[in-house]
């Protein structure tokens, strides 16, 4: 009923190329939008902007990222955490040398930092294909994490290890550090959120998109066609490592306010891997569902059995959480390898032919 | 990420000023070995704009391995292959594309995934130029890019009869249409050579005859020089100006249909005599 | 030229001058590579048998282990919670083989390597539950395993071997030699081997599938265990041991994934090279350490060269 395409004919290939061609479509965003901007900033607690929203949405970006090396391009990778501990660290050091950049500047930067480290790392795809791959991601995930250890210029030398992130303001509001409020941390992220995504849509719809899914489809194939697969790799490394980079600089910048290296192992990447995966590869609406999923998962489960009064310990809670999300990759593998989102495409065909079943 | 070596190559197929019947490709000596292995042992033969040339012979002649060695998926331990006057022995596959060289595969090489609109579109992707910038703001030139591309796309997706299927993903397409899809592929290069291994393999008699008018009519109509490979012979006597004919690796015979037919070479491998 | 001196002579220099302590150095490594040739020979069997790239593998060991472990502190008799444990592993074998692989069967690979990782996770998830997630004493002499060690006097210095170091590599040889001979001379063995060359072929001289699973995964469990033991005498149980058990996978690439004499001889060339190069270039001129990231970027690094592997075959790629 709400859905009816019916009436809403095409005149153009212009009108086709509209980023929804089905008006509903376009409504919903808006709502997505309003809510986002209007209702939550008027009634979400500290809480929930910290716990939930935040980190909802760079968890999605990171998602994101990943998404367009593996779900667009096919590139198999397990060190997206490292990746992103290159674009948190870029943006301190971008920030305590040049004090005066707004933070904005310093985030975009430092995803340029985590790009070239991607592309370093991604040169081996040209040569070595699948399984073997994951080693090369897998070599910058431990090397660059034992780095950011290592290589105590990168903290600037502080006794701790860790680096922390200074207060910094923009347009008169503090944005980053001990001193922001979730409020104004929330927006900036959303708006870099909001930009970044209406790009990736972009960039994977257009011929860029289509050649990253033809080296994921078939890469002789794609090499036939004319493709060029070496930049098709390199590119989608670029792209993808650029936006796991920038996830990272707001991940410590707008949402932990500190780190240390260890934050960016192993564990963190296979996160951002789950996401994608329930999410659905290949996908970008996915990420954002998947994040969703992955994040509110903890907190349902710490807090409804207690409701029930059954209180379970925290620890209880991360045992039950990692059990779970194995089972949800496993159940989504079986019943819908192609994740929440392909769930949601279902469910909007449903809809654009209810009442009828066909 | 702009700017691809080699676009300088790109020409039309009708205006790369080369006259109907001249000579458009020169295969010599070209031999090919894996390992001990050899699969083409030192062949020649030529291709003329505008013709339907086809290469026949039995299974394991090394028609497969000439192809590949002709757009640049293999690379001969001798001979060279000139194409439109530069000669070359080794070139990446998409150098061969970018002078105008497209191909489809015996085995249908389609992008799975990806729908019959978008599998065609891909191989237009040689002939699109906006950069990264410009594709992430979309609005603009690479929208009117993609427009103009998608209008030659859709005369195509017209010209095979498959506006049906358009938005539909290929894996989901039977075989026959996916072999008509690959072909709607490399017709989106604007080759000027176009390569078929095995176009109607697998097909019915009827698809079968589909695929040929459409074979013939590509060639009239845009004048695009074809080389084909073929195991039915009816059909390959009816398309073809010239063949050639390979067993165990050699060629055997070249020449137009009617004298292939009748030499005894031909007839012995064909009919199975002991070598 | 200092550093050049300090990179390429003074670790040479001092090798020389205490060959004891390169014996002591060269023998952990050589304990630590037995090890990741085991977890990694598992992993050649299931992928041999059915192109499943069995990201879980590491995660056995620790789970089978924690199981061992955790029924003998329930008041199992160490030796029956052995047993107990032999049974966990074949039920997870079982479960494995119904509930994820034969729905997932002819899904690409991809899709199965993720359900792998999915096996990982839940395994972290379950064995944590149910025997909590702290540091666990492996039971090493409750099941006769000598604790001991032995001083060795090679060049006028000394080398410590620990006796329960010496059970795991012989244990490890004689496990590898019963696998072989299972492989070779066993109707069942010779299934799963001709399942490796070729799936159709196999299933048409009538072996099932599900069984071979099942007995593989089993097989992978048993040697899982073993491994879990070993390791637990040398570093106590839990899953922290994971990134431990990940190195599996550059032993693997650096063997090819099809070849078991592939997986051995990586898995000790890695254990040795990697504890070689903290101890005489890492320590003293890395910060140390080292041992995080060696096996990676070695294996990269022939991959580069040989990207199927040392022993992989080589892929020849048509259309």
């Amino acid at each position: 009923m709400f859905y009816r395409i019916a009436g809403q004919y095409k005149t153009s290939y212009k009108a086709d190329y509209a980023l929804f061609p089905v008006r509903q479509d376009a409504i919903l965003l808006a709502i997505i939008l309003l809510v986002a901007f209007v209702v939550f900033p008027l009634t979400a607690s500290d809480f929930t902007f910290r716990a939930l929203l935040i980190p909802v949405l760079i968890y999605a970006l990171a998602a994101l990222g990943l998404n367009i090396l593996t779900g667009y391009a096919g590139q198999l990778s397990l060190g997206t955490g490292a990746f992103m501990g290159v674009g948190a660290y870029a943006c301190y050091k971008l920030v305590t040398i040049f004090p005066e950049m707004n933070v904005l500047v310093a985030i975009a930067l430092s995803g340029f930092f985590s790009a070239m480290v991607g592309v370093a790392f991604g040169l081996p795809s040209l040569r070595i294909k699948g399984f073997y791959l994951a080693i090369a991601t897998l070599a910058a995930q431990f090397f660059l994490v034992w780095l950011f250890q290592k290589w105590a210029w990168l903290y600037n030398y502080n006794a701790s290890g860790a680096i922390q992130v200074p207060n910094t303001q923009m347009f008169g509001v503090t944005v980053t550090g001990a001193r922001a409020s979730a409020l104004s941390q929330y927006f900036v992220v959303l708006s870099i959120v909001c930009v970044v995504t209406f790009f990736a849509i972009n960039i994977t719809r257009g011929r860029i998109g289509r050649t990253w899914k033809a080296v994921r489809d078939m890469d002789i194939a794609a090499e036939l066609v004319g493709i060029n697969l070496m930049k098709a790799k390199l590119s989608a490394f670029f792209v993808s490592s650029y936006i796991v980079g920038i996830a990272g600089a707001m991940f410590v910048f707008l949402w932990r306010g500190a780190a240390e290296a260890d934050l960016f192992d192993i564990q963190l990447s296979f996160r951002v891997l789950f996401i994608a995966i329930i999410g659905g590869l290949g996908s970008i609406l996915g990420n954002y569902l998947g994040a969703l999923l992955i994040v509110a998962l903890p907190v349902i489960i710490g807090t409804v059995p207690a409701m029930f009064g059954l209180p379970i310990s925290s620890a209880m809670v991360e045992h039950l959480n990692t059990m779970i999300i194995g089972a949800l990759i496993i159940g989504f593998l079986i019943v819908e390898p192609h994740g929440l989102a392909r769930f949601w495409a279902m469910i909007r065909e449903k809809l654009i032919i209810w009442p009828f079943p066909h | 990420m702009n700017a691809h070596p080699g676009n300088d190559l790109i020409v039309a197929p009708d205006d790369d000023g080369i006259a109907k019947g001249a000579l458009l490709m020169d295969v010599k000596n070209v031999s090919l070995a894996f390992g001990g292995v050899k699969a083409i042992t030192d062949i020649s033969f030529d291709v003329r704009k505008g013709e339907i040339r086809a290469i026949i012979g039995p299974n394991g002649a090394g028609k497969t391995s000439m192809l590949n060695v002709i757009n640049g998926f293999y690379t001969p331990q001798t001979g060279t292959i000139t194409f439109r006057g530069h000669a070359r022995r080794a070139m990446k596959p998409h150098h061969a594309v970018r002078q105008g060289i497209a191909r489809t595969f015996q085995n249908v090489a389609l992008f799975k995934g990806m729908s019959t609109l978008d599998n065609i579109m891909a191989g237009r992707s040689v002939l699109m130029k906006r950069n990264i910038v410009w594709q992430m703001l979309w609005h603009g030139p690479a929208l009117a890019e993609e427009i103009e591309h998608r209008e030659k796309v859709e005369e195509i997706i017209d010209f095979l009869e498959i506006e049906h299927i358009r938005h539909t993903p290929v894996g989901k397409l039977p075989y026959g249409l996916q072999k008509r899809v690959e072909l709607g592929r490399a017709l989106a290069m604007e080759p000027s050579l176009l390569l078929l291994d095995e176009p109607m393999a697998g097909m019915n008699l009827e698809e079968k005859e589909d695929m040929s008018r459409f074979i013939l009519d590509v060639n009239q109509q845009r004048g695009t020089t074809i080389a084909l490979i073929e195991h039915d012979m009816g059909v390959v006597m009816d398309l073809s100006d010239r063949v050639v004919v390979l067993d165990y690796g050699k060629k055997i015979a070249d020449g137009p249909p009617d004298q292939v037919k009748a030499d005894q070479a031909v007839i012995d491998a064909y009919l199975g005599v002991s070598h | 030229m200092e550093s050049l001196h300090s990179i390429l002579i003074a670790p040479f220099a001092d090798m020389a001058a205490a060959p004891d302590f390169l014996i002591q150095v060269v023998w952990e490594g050589l304990v630590s590579g037995v090890l990741y040739a085991l977890i990694a020979l598992g992993f050649v069997l299931i992928y041999k048998s059915s192109r499943i790239f069995n990201f879980a593998q590491g995660i056995m060991v620790v789970f089978a282990a924690l199981t061992l472990v955790g029924l003998y502190q329930m008041g199992v008799p160490a030796l029956l919670a052995v047993i107990l444990t032999l049974g966990v592993m074949f039920v997870l074998a079982v479960t494995i083989e119904r509930v994820v692989l034969r729905p997932l069967v002819n899904q690409p690979d991809i899709i199965l390597f993720m359900a792998t990782i999915g096996i990982t996770l839940f395994l972290i998830g379950l064995g944590e539950t149910i025997f909590g997630g702290e540091n666990k004493r492996m039971i090493t002499s409750e099941l006769y395993i000598p604790t001991g060690s032995w001083m060795l006097e090679p060049f006028g210095g000394f080398v410590s071997i620990e006796q329960r170091d010496v059970t795991a590599v012989v244990g490890a040889v004689a496990l590898v030699v019963l696998l072989l001979i299972f492989l070779n001379k066993s109707r069942m063995g010779r299934a799963i081997r001709a399942l490796g060359d070729d799936h159709q072929a196999a299933l048409s001289v009538g072996i099932s599938l599900s069984t071979i699973w099942v007995i593989v995964w089993f097989i992978a469990g048993i040697i899982a265990l073993a491994t879990g033991i070993a390791w637990g005498a040398r570093a106590g149980v839990s899953f922290a041991l994971e990134v431990i058990a990940l190195k599996a996978l550059p032993v693997l690439m650096l063997g090819g994934l099809e070849s078991v004499t592939g997986a051995i001889v990586a898995g000790l060339a890695i254990g040795i090279l990697e504890k070689v190069f903290e101890i005489y270039w890492g320590q003293p001129l890395l910060g140390g350490n080292t041992e995080a990231w060696f096996a990676y970027i070695l294996a990269l690094l022939v991959l580069l060269v040989r990207p199927q592997g040392l022993f992989g075959e080589k892929i020849i790629e048509r259309v």
